[in-house]
């Protein structure tokens, strides 16, 4: 069946079973491999992309749903890799092996259009979703009030350390 | 790699050889043995003897570095090169770093485990800098007419005088010139350290935050099908009959057949490794989507042959554990002065039973890969942290000669241990030849939960003595724990000098066992992540018992070894994180209010020193928050890369907290009752408190640190719901106690 919808800005129709999960469609029918595949049960959270701006778990989502919708996945967040969040991401250095981090940053960006300046609780009730098994808590929750900060001021230095929470020597 | 060997120089003193490159510039490989390549992992990783290393420096000022072990988010592909480029003394910014494939004739020691990176190649990396450093200058010398004493380098160039060269002016030159001795070119000191020491961010972030393809799973190549495999719910079952022509008229299904190895011509016994897997046995279904075939697997009919595992399950164990501990001990595994005897004349006694459960890895990546046989070899792209086991081991089961199978190696979405063992890769192999075409396997969740190599439980029936003044002074714990024999299950096995060996006079340790049919293996800190819970919590027990605060009478106890006794570590080391852990914390001194508590523990594992307190908060009517984490490690006189050191010990500490908090595994009837992530509760980000990491940088050889920073945790959270509820946890997960408290 011929669904259609927005990907990443351009209009895409793909040729799927309706019910195929739009997770199973980027990666293997479009070939966008930054969604990833953590449970298949929107337990984890790797596989969120933004469905008409909010964050939806793709690998419960049957593309039929996304025909008309605006989809957003990592490849498409920023034209180069300059969203706020992916910048603030590196900056502090937030990766381990890197597996959960679209998903992360596709919660957290979506997190900031809603709400530019979260408290802990805001980030922590609306990332906790997303599953991080390397456990880099510490340092999401840091990128994500840095991810604000330079959204708000793209040209304001760093006031936390690149490390997060913590790591003073003795 | 273009490369035209143009000198053939294989340095006489044997270990470096430099290769000039066709459109210029130099590509300069090294081979010597590794300093520090000792211990358990080192002694039986056979392969761990000598490393590799490869730098390419082209005519445009740029180093490329071949990372050659596999990365699993340890941060040792940004972490390595570092180690190369401080010596060769050029900017981070004009390093490049590319991902070396599996290939033996190369490097050595390819391997992630073990927190084994830092210790093995500390030395041995700056040397192979070092010395093109010095190849560099020497270069520059002859050009300049003087002598390489006489010159400098700096950010990328030689100097001398008024004059200076670019590296990248000197690459083709530096090709003629004889590599120098790696064992004796000099070092920089410490304090001239430019990229050592500086918080550098992961190679592979830009294209980790862009969602670029890195991973095994990400992997496609032309021609290829997906496939799933089916195996027998009981661990060790096999299949007796199947449907397969149901499932092959599925849609999207091109192929479904029964995969036995063991009935297959070729299929050897599995290498003697330390990791081993077992032969597949199961049903492969092979087709155009992956979501399609893993679909068709709701229409399979299977009868089984469930094997001799389908009478085990965990309430069995914990019954058989129970009975065993009345009875003797099948073993002593250490025998120091008279237990028995000075627990009968102690002032007080302690007695406790403790036990933990089977443990999961779950890295968030499921495991895959990617098999195509062509031109009478096999390619794999695979996510494995053993390439050349699991190439010795696959060369055997697929009666196929070694240097016919290519493993690309792919970034790992986690590891934790878990890709220690490749029977995926195994599954992957077998399916594809069956099928005929290149084969992407791909596990589902559920597999991955199910099917692994897990983290062993135990049971532990301890006993301890104090005398008058609270000194402990007899020590017995009969560990209850799996194998047959004299040989423990993989993983399930515990140290003889472990904690409190050594530091206490009356020390006996003793082991029954119970037979086995499920899977086991490390997991990240394995056995430290068991044994310090059950260790440090009934150390915490005695320090009750003796009326004394437990983190000075662990520092006693520590003070307590008589000089010239051989322990497992230098309790000065431990001592001093456990002081800075206790200051940091505040412990004892911290005004906190009524419902809030802090435990501490400490561990010692893969020579890193970790002293932990956990501060809790627990509720009247036994709600559970975690406030904070304080961290005191010593790895040694420097951290190679700070971030990541503290990304990786903070994340230790939260996968510890993690486990304690919410994780079993339980079996019923041979089969893995979890499946996925509702009922293996991983960490989620509003449980994980702010760890706090601080260092004592003692005057010792550098040592890794992706694992000793999680065994303390368990422990000290439980100590700190004691503190709180009066409530002692001895079994794990936390979540099955009540700890209501008034
Ligand atoms: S893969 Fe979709 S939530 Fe886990
Ligand atoms: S970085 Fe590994 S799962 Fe998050």
């Amino acid at each position: 069946m011929a669904i259609a919808f927005t990907l990443n800005g351009k209009s895409t129709t793909v040729d799927a079973p309706p019910e195929m999960p739009l997770l199973w469609v980027l990666r293997d029918e479009l070939d966008l491999k930054g969604t990833k595949f953590g449970c298949g049960r929107s337990f984890c959270g790797a596989c969120t992309v933004h469905v008409d701006g909010e964050p939806e778990r793709s690998c419960r989502m049957p593309v039929s749903r996304a025909e008309g919708k605006e989809i957003t996945t990592i490849e498409g967040l920023s034209e180069d890799g300059a969203h706020p969040v992916q910048l603030a991401w590196q900056e502090i250095d937030v990766p381990q092996c890197g597996y959960c981090q679209a998903g992360q940053i596709m919660s957290a960006s979506a997190l900031l259009a809603n709400n530019p300046a979260p408290t802990d609780g805001d980030i922590d009730e609306a990332m906790s979703g997303n599953i991080c098994r390397c456990a880099t808590y510490n340092r999401i929750r840091a990128a994500i009030h840095r991810a604000a900060d330079i959204a708000q001021a793209p040209s304001a230095t760093s006031h936390e350390t690149a490390t997060g929470a913590g790591g003073s020597e003795a | 790699m273009n490369a035209v060997d143009k000198t053939g120089n294989l340095s006489r003193r044997g270990f470096l050889h430099v290769t000039a490159l066709a459109g210029g510039g130099m590509l300069l490989g090294a081979r010597f043995p590794l300093d520090g390549a000792r211990g358990a992992f080192a002694a039986t990783a056979d392969a761990a003897t000598a490393l590799n290393a490869f730098i390419r420096l082209t005519p445009d000022g740029i180093a490329t570095i071949m990372a050659q072990n596999p990365e699993i988010g340890q941060g040792v592909k940004t972490m390595l090169p570092m180690l190369i480029a401080e010596e060769l003394d050029i900017p981070w910014s004009q390093v490049r770093v590319e991902q070396a494939d599996f290939d033996s004739t190369k490097y050595r020691g390819q391997m992630a485990g073990g927190s084994m990176a830092t210790p093995m190649h500390y030395e041995s990396m700056r040397r192979v800098g070092a010395a093109a450093r010095a190849m560099l200058v020497e270069a520059a010398a002859k050009e300049w007419k003087t002598r390489p004493e006489k010159c400098t380098t700096e950010a990328g160039a030689v100097h001398f005088k008024n004059k200076s060269l670019s590296y990248g002016e000197l690459a083709s030159a530096a090709a003629d010139i004889e590599p120098p001795n790696p064992r004796t070119v000099p070092l920089k000191d410490a304090k001239d350290f430019r990229i050592i020491g500086q918080e550098i961010p992961g190679v592979d972030n830009p294209q980790i935050v862009t969602g670029k393809p890195l991973f095994g799973i990400d992997v496609t190549v032309p021609g290829m099908k997906y496939a799933v495999f089916e195996k027998c719910r009981v661990h060790g079952g096999r299949v007796k009959s199947a449907n397969l022509d149901a499932v092959k008229a599925s849609p999207g299904v091109v192929d479904a057949f029964v995969v036995d190895s063991t009935a297959q011509a070729g299929s050897a016994a599995p290498s003697p490794s330390m990791f081993q897997v077992g032969l597949p046995n199961g049903i492969a279904i092979v087709g155009d989507s992956w979501w399609l075939v893993n679909e068709a697997r709701s229409k399979l009919e299977v009868t089984w042959d469930e094997g001799s595992t389908a009478s085990q399950s965990t309430e069995s164990f914990d019954r058989q554990a129970e009975e065993l501990s009345k009875q003797a001990p099948e073993q002593d595994l250490r025998n120091d002065g008279d237990a028995a005897g000075a627990l009968a004349s102690a002032a007080k006694t302690l007695e406790a039973a403790y036990q933990y459960p089977f443990l999961a890895h779950a890295p968030l990546e499921p495991q895959n890969t990617t098999a195509h046989f062509h031109d009478g070899g096999l390619e794999m792209w695979a996510p494995i942290q053993t390439p050349q086991f699991a190439r010795g081991d696959l060369a055997k089961a697929l009666g196929i000669p070694e240097d016919q199978i290519t493993i690309h190696l792919t970034r790992m979405g986690g590891g934790f241990g878990r890709r220690l063992y490749w029977d995926y890769m195994l599954e992957a192999a077998l399916i594809a030849r069956q099928a005929g075409v290149p084969v992407k396997l791909v596990w589902n969740r559920e597999d991955d939960t199910r099917f692994d190599y897990f983290r062993p439980g135990g049971y532990h029936y301890l006993q301890g003595g104090l005398d008058e003044a609270g000194n402990l002074t007899a020590w017995r714990d009969h560990f209850v724990s799996f194998g047959e024999g004299r040989r423990f299950a993989p993983s399930a096995e515990m140290m003889p000098n472990e904690f409190p060996q050594g530091f206490v006079p009356n020390f006996a340790l003793q082991a029954s066992k119970m037979p086995l049919g499920i899977p086991t293996g490390a997991l990240r800190a394995p056995t430290s992540n068991a044994i310090s819970f059950v260790v440090q919590s009934f150390i915490d027990e005695l320090a009750v018992e003796a009326g004394k605060d437990p983190l000075q009478f662990r520092l006693d106890l520590l003070d307590s070894a008589p000089a010239g006794t051989r322990t497992a570590f230098d309790p000065g080391r431990m001592k001093a994180v456990l002081e800075l852990v206790r200051d940091k914390s505040e412990w004892g001194k911290a005004d906190l209010p009524e419902g809030t508590g802090q435990g501490v523990a400490f561990h010692f594992s893969h020579r890193g020193y970790f002293a932990e307190v956990v501060q809790a908060t627990v509720s009247k009517e036994g709600e559970l928050g975690v406030d904070r984490i304080w961290v005191a490690g010593d790895v040694g006189r420097q951290l190679v890369n700070p971030s990541n050191a503290l990304n990786q010990v903070q994340g230790a500490a939260l996968d510890g907290l993690g486990q304690a908090l919410d994780q079993e595994i339980t079996f019923d009837g041979g089969r893995t009752n979890e499946s996925n992530f509702h009922n293996f509760k991983l960490l989620r980000i509003d449980q994980a408190p702010p760890v706090e990491v601080h260092w004592v940088m003692s005057d010792n050889q550098p040592t890794g640190l992706g694992e000793p920073a999680l065994p303390p945790v368990p422990p000290a959270l439980c100590n700190a719901i004691f503190a709180v509820t009066g409530k002692r946890i001895r079994s794990l997960p936390i979540s099955k106690h009540d700890l209501i408290w008034a």
